[in-house]
């Protein structure tokens, strides 16, 4: 019933300053509940990927790396993610960030289904390392842990850089080889996007997330201040004849170091995994067979095993494979101990297997390895240099497979031709 | 039988306190006692012609509270009350009522005429007046009816349809109602009174007749009468069929265009020679039709495809005439109207209704109003130079800037100039086209701006000279200056340009809010204002050091509005002003220099210090929570961190005061917010304080009297909570839960048509998806099986949102999918069967991977993820 007001906002701003702080409150407030969200998260997948791919991983894995960081402090684990991780200094870093990569296995025969399930990618030659971006600066680690590079970059958060877009919050995590003569990282799997995780993805996605995804943000860029080194994405193939072909004979910017096989539908599984594999031959890697201290190829092939319990010899599979035994007290003479890296060379007597299955090694012991080293060797690279050695696969043989499984396909026209 | 209370009537409205407060006990005691006598009573004094008038208008008065009340829990109280009433009571009262209507009272008839459509707007929608429509008609159609009593009828239907819904009634009764009112406007029939009771009523009854306006011949007859009833011989009568014409403007915009020609012409003749009253509706008019247009410009969906034009472009076709009408009204200012609030007069409403026409039709406004700007800006007549600048000011905000950029920059050094007119007008409408100016031609950001490094130093230099003038122009200089800081905003490298007079920028706004002679111009408040925006658009790292001074001067300043002499409330209500503006200052300080890892330090160092006057200052009210202050704390618990949790002890009943504010729902809602924030902060630390916490946002959500607006952050604050406390949330589950439940189900039964409703409803389900989030990841690994028993709920909540595409928007299917993925993460293989059953959410996790938002595409992966895990899982 009151009349209707027909003043109007005369030579004013439509919105109050406070209206203004109001907004922006509730807008930094929104912000905030979706990253401790977010936060929490990521936390599930990037720490509970690893439970879950192995049942049965040892419960120490997570007990170890997680009461470290927490401090003592915060009983809950939801307090612990990759960008706490990521501010981690010495050992705790090394270790935590040791275990976050996915390890591919040597191909030691050809799996099934090439053609359909599996994308094949040349391997850059260099070192591969976990690139993590986050609160404005980048850092790389290698596969110990270790840091590579401090660095800024145009990934998401990866630089001090003003108008960057996204959360400041928001960071990145790339699995990288870098590749030393033109110094560039060459981007082989996406692992976290913008605060987002990508390990519940499978590798179809996070490969054309990958392509999409880095050229935009300026990361492919050459280096410039804000962007010290300049990252490039590999590029994959549907590993079918042209996709081999491509990827062993095709020309690169870079070094290869042999071929990486991934499985279509796997998703990011740190560690070691079957999904993935790499295979070499001397036309697409310098190091096929594995070169000792002083970088020579040794007469007997050498492999590393870590020591257990009782004397038990294992690799560094999940679940660890058993390869020998040594002697409790020949283990007490030489001061070692539970979980030493031990390097053996292979004897004449070889490896023996029984229906494709390891059963018997002439192993010699050389002594405990290098200190760099974080893991033993895995069964699968012990039987690869093994072959190399006798009776390699060659690349023929992924080619017959190839085709003989594009045969296979065409069975329904065989048929009704008979 | 109805009491005689004459008496205490009139004792109620005694000058001597004691008699006064006697008399309305007693009349309280009376309406407790026996509320049916009560208002018979009231009734039966305010029909009594041969009561006094004073007594018969607070009867008058005391039976509208008793049917009507802005609180909504109390309005409901007294509809129930009323439906207890006896019916043959009732009768008794309703028939006294409208007797009234017929009393030689004036002021008796329009009480009664309001009460009778509280009575209605009770009843009616249940059915229980049926006759009312026909005796109210029948005062109008009786032979011999009084004019008096024609008047106070249509004045009473008029409220009744403001009152009530179209569709309380059938239409048959519509259609009288709306004959009855047309007829009363009939000028060969009817004594002026009862016209402009009608011209009222149909005011009153324009929403009313949404049937009436889409039949053409209806509609021609209502829209002739409405024409003629605009040219009667009172003024008053012309104005409230103006106002008619207004309302229609914006309710019937589709069916308009027949009638354009001539009111253009009704429009058009009062604005040029009728008096002020009538010609500021007929400039209304105007405005209406512009809002219309732009709004549908603004809202025309991009993907329908067609290139047709959203509207009728009334504004466009009438461009020429409309802009010439518009431009004269400009040259009629009033001496004295920068210093009013209260004015408004023709030259305001034709400016503004110019710059709306500007928006509405972009680039052809400009070549029809340049001549005028150029014939007049520099004439000797101030009235003249005054109307040109506004003119262009007005124009900056619709064309393009590629029309407006040459103009401008040819103006520019002309306008800087003009700061220093003779003219107190002049200066001020100057110095808003400057402001303006900066507004909209200068966003480097985006790459255009007409400032340059080069004339920056000319312009810094005027503004900081003008902005010592009287304090109606130095206001405008502060808006200039707050939009030229705003432009460098997210600027990059340009934001550095303005780094070398920051701090003269700041010590003149500093003085300018310490100016005496501002009060009334609330100089003081665009001061501030300025202030904050210009250290939110500041480059940190080149003005940090800058900032880090303002910072004590302000607190300083915050501490000494502690000691005012506080004698009066006027007194207590300027300190509060003042402790709010300064409170603002310290928020955006705080929030400039937490946001980035160097500067934070200099916060942490000041932090004791600043609540210790944040707590003063909540101290100095004792009735309510200081919004402002409230606002800054938020701010001060994100940049300080864990470290917060020292302050709660002395907050926490701040915060409590804040949570039971239900009044000033603004305070509430704030309080709110900065509980969540605090919660992040403290993380578990928070805990002590949670169990009243949570008991008083569970018992706000069930209370009828909290404003809706601060139901989804209270929703959300839960999920804060819980985050924060983890498995400690256990003991709020069940309460939390059954609250989000019933949210859930209100928000399913809301009217999807409702534009505004849709908006509050996505706003409560993101809430509420956000507070299961919350819950579900503080339970991870601890408590999940808690969530189980409410699984199902939840999914079938998702379910529902889900299937309703067209009202949820993208944040909310964003919480809805990562609760999803919450809920199948935390709670894991126990959901694996429900998940099992509720085979929508492949659907829905297509549809939200095709989306173009990423963040949306991403949550969706990872939800699908989290589901494919619990799916392959054994």
């Amino acid at each position: 019933m009151a009349p209707h007001d027909i003043r109007r906002p005369f030579k004013r701003r439509p919105i109050s300053d406070q209206q203004k702080r109001r907004e922006l409150s509730l807008l930094r407030q929104t912000q905030h509940r979706s990253d401790a969200q977010q936060r929490a998260r990521n936390l599930a997948s990037s720490v509970i990927s690893l439970q879950s791919s192995s049942p049965d991983v040892d419960p120490e894995i997570l007990s170890e790396a997680v009461p470290e960081l927490d401090e003592g402090t915060e009983s809950e684990s939801s307090n612990f993610d990759v960008r706490q991780a990521s501010r981690l200094r010495g050992p705790e870093a090394r270790k935590w960030f040791a275990r976050q990569l996915m390890l591919p296995e040597w191909m030691i025969d050809v799996p099934d289904n090439l053609s359909q399930d599996w994308y094949v990618v040349a391997r850059p030659a260099g070192k591969r390392c976990f690139v993590v971006s986050s609160d404005g600066t980048t850092v790389s680690r290698v596969r110990n842990g270790s840091i590579l590079h401090h660095f800024p970059s145009a990934l998401p958060g990866g630089a001090r850089k003003k108008g960057a877009a996204g959360p400041a919050s928001s960071y990145s995590i790339l699995d990288c080889i870098f590749h030393e003569s033109d110094q560039t990282y060459y981007v082989i799997d996406m692992v976290c996007w913008r605060g987002y995780s990508l390990y519940e993805c499978t590798a179809e996605f996070r490969f054309f997330w990958m392509q999409s995804k880095l050229a935009e943000t300026g990361a492919c860029d050459p280096p410039s201040f804000y962007h010290k080194f300049r990252f490039s994405a590999v590029p994959f193939y549907n590993c079918d004849q042209s996709g081999l072909h491509s990827a062993y004979t095709g020309s690169s910017p870079y070094v290869k170091d042999g071929l990486l096989f991934y499985n279509k539908h796997a998703h990011y599984h740190t560690g070691n995994t079957p999904l993935v594999l790499i295979w070499k031959d001397e036309s697409c890697s310098q190091y096929v067979i594995d070169t000792d201290n002083n970088g020579e190829v040794p007469n007997q092939q050498h492999i590393v095993l870590e020591l257990q319990e009782e004397g038990k010899l294992v690799t560094s599979d999940d679940p660890p494979v058993p390869f020998s035994y040594l002697n409790a007290d020949f283990v007490k003479q030489s001061g070692l101990s539970s979980g030493s890296l031990i390097r053996f060379a292979i004897g004449d007597g070889g490896l023996k297997c029984v229906d494709g299955r390891f059963e018997k090694a002439d192993l010699q012991y050389i002594g405990v390895s290098n200190r760099a080293r974080a893991f033993a060797d895995s069964y699968s690279k012990i039987m690869f240099q093994y072959m190399a050695r006798h009776s390699p696969l060659k690349v023929e043989d992924l080619a017959s497979t190839i085709s003989h499984e594009n045969q296979q396909d065409k069975p329904p026209e065989v048929e009704m031709s008979d | 039988m109805a009491m005689e209370i004459t008496q205490f009537l009139l004792a109620a409205q005694s000058a001597d306190a004691r008699v006064r407060t006697e008399a309305e006990a007693s009349l309280r005691q009376f309406q407790e006692q026996n509320l049916p006598l009560f208002l018979l009573s009231l009734s039966f004094e305010l029909e009594n012609n041969d009561k006094p008038a004073e007594s018969r208008r607070l009867a008058g008065i005391l039976l509208k509270n008793s049917l009507d009340a802005k609180d909504s829990a109390r309005k409901d109280h007294l509809v129930k009350q009323w439906f207890a009433i006896d019916v043959a009571l009732k009768s008794q009262i309703k028939e006294l009522l409208l007797r009234t209507l017929g009393s030689s009272a004036l002021e008796a008839r329009h009480t009664s005429a309001q009460v009778i459509a509280k009575v209605a707007s009770i009843e009616i929608p249940q059915k229980q007046w049926p006759e009312l429509v026909g005796s109210l008609l029948n005062n109008m159609t009786q032979q011999g009816s009084p004019a008096h009593l024609k008047q106070s009828t249509l004045e009473t239907l008029g409220y009744v349809c403001e009152e009530i819904s179209h569709h309380d009634l059938v239409q048959n009764e519509v259609n009288s109602v709306l004959t009855a009112v047309v007829q009363g406007m009939n000028q060969s029939e009817n004594t002026a009174e009862v016209r402009l009771a009608a011209t009222k009523a149909l005011l009153n009854a324009l929403d009313f007749s949404q049937t009436n306006f889409e039949n053409e011949m209806e509609r021609n007859y209502i829209m002739k009468m409405v024409c003629e009833t605009a040219c009667s011989k009172e003024a008053e009568i012309r104005q409230a069929a103006f106002e008619c014409l207004v309302s229609i403007a914006s309710t019937y915009y589709e069916v308009l265009e027949q009638y354009m020609p001539t009111l253009f012409e009704l429009t058009s003749n009062a604005v040029k020679g009728d008096e002020e009253s009538v010609a500021l509706q007929a400039i209304e008019f105007w405005s209406s039709i512009c809002d219309e247009e732009i709004d549908r410009q603004e809202y025309d969906s991009p993907d329908s495809g067609d290139s047709s034009p959203s509207h009728s472009c009334f504004i466009e076709k009438a461009l020429p005439h409309l802009v010439q009408m518009l431009l004269e009204t400009l040259l009629k200012q009033e001496e004295d109207q920068d210093h009013d609030d209260d004015v408004w007069n023709i030259s305001m409403a034709g400016g503004t209704c110019l710059g709306l026409v500007a928006r509405t039709v972009g680039d052809s406004i400009v070549p029809l109003v340049m001549p005028f700007v150029e014939k007049n800006i520099s004439s000797p007549d101030w009235r003249s130079r005054e109307a040109a600048t506004y003119a262009f000011g007005s124009i900056l905000e619709g064309p393009t800037i590629d029309k407006l950029a040459p103009m401008v920059a040819a103006g520019l050094e002309f306008l800087l100039n003009a700061t220093k007119d003779g003219n107190n007008h002049v200066r001020d409408t100057t110095a808003w086209t400057l402001s303006r100016i900066f507004e909209f031609l200068h966003s480097p950001d985006s790459g255009f701006s007409v400032i340059s490094p080069e004339n920056l130093p000319r312009i810094v230099s005027v503004l900081l000279e003008s902005i010592k003038d009287v304090p109606n122009v130095a206001e405008k200089v502060c808006g200039a200056i707050y939009n030229l800081a705003q432009g460098y905003e997210d600027s990059g490298a340009n934001s550095s340009l303005l780094s070398p007079y920051l701090t003269e920028i700041i010590t003149h706004l500093l003085a300018a809010a310490e100016r005496t002679d501002g009060a009334e111009s609330k100089l003081r408040g665009a001061a501030y204002e300025t202030l904050n925006e210009v250290v939110r658009c500041s480059n940190l790292s080149e003005a940090s050091s800058i900032i880090a001074h303002l910072l004590p001067a302000i607190m300083k300043k915050l501490a000494e509005t502690m000691d005012l002499p506080i004698i009066s409330t006027d007194d207590r209500e300027k300190q509060a002003e003042l402790q709010a503006s300064l409170c603002g200052v310290l928020q955006v300080i705080i929030q400039k220099l937490s946001g980035r890892e160097d500067t934070k330090p200099i916060i942490m160092q000041n932090a004791d210090d600043i609540m210790r006057l944040f707590l003063r200052v909540f101290g100095c009210h004792s009735s309510s929570v200081h919004e402002e202050a409230m606002l800054a704390i938020g701010a001060l618990a994100y940049a300080t961190g864990a470290e917060f949790v020292k302050y709660m002890p002395e907050l926490f009943k701040y915060l409590q005061m804040g949570l039971q504010n239900f009044e000033e729902y603004q305070v509430c809602s704030i309080t709110v917010g900065v509980i969540g924030d605090i919660c992040r902060a403290l993380d578990e630390k928070i805990l002590p304080f949670c169990d009243q916490i949570m008991g008083l946002l569970i018992q706000n959500l069930q209370s009828g009297a909290l404003h809706r607006s601060v139901k989804p952050p209270m929703f959300s604050c839960f999920g804060d909570i819980a985050l924060a406390i983890g498995s400690h949330f256990e003991r709020y589950v069940a309460p939390a839960v059954q609250i989000m439940q019933g949210a859930a189900q209100v928000c399913a039964q809301m009217d999807t048509l409702d534009e505004e409703l849709m908006d509050y409803a996505n706003q409560l389900r993101r809430s509420i998806f956000e507070a299961y989030s919350g819950i579900l990841q503080g339970f991870k690994d601890t408590k999940a099986e808690l969530m189980m028993p409410y699984a199902q709920h939840l999914l079938q909540f998702v379910e529902l949102v889900s299937k309703d595409p067209l009202s949820r928007d993208e944040s909310v299917t964003k919480a809805a999918v990562a609760a999803m993925g919450d809920l199948a993460d935390v709670v894991g293989e126990n959901t694996k069967q429900l998940f099992n059953n509720f085979t929508f959410f492949g659907e829905f996790l297509n549809e939200c991977l095709e989306s173009e938002d990423e963040d949306l595409k991403v949550t969706a992966r990872w939800t699908q993820g989290m589901i494919a895990r619990l799916m392959h899982s054994s």
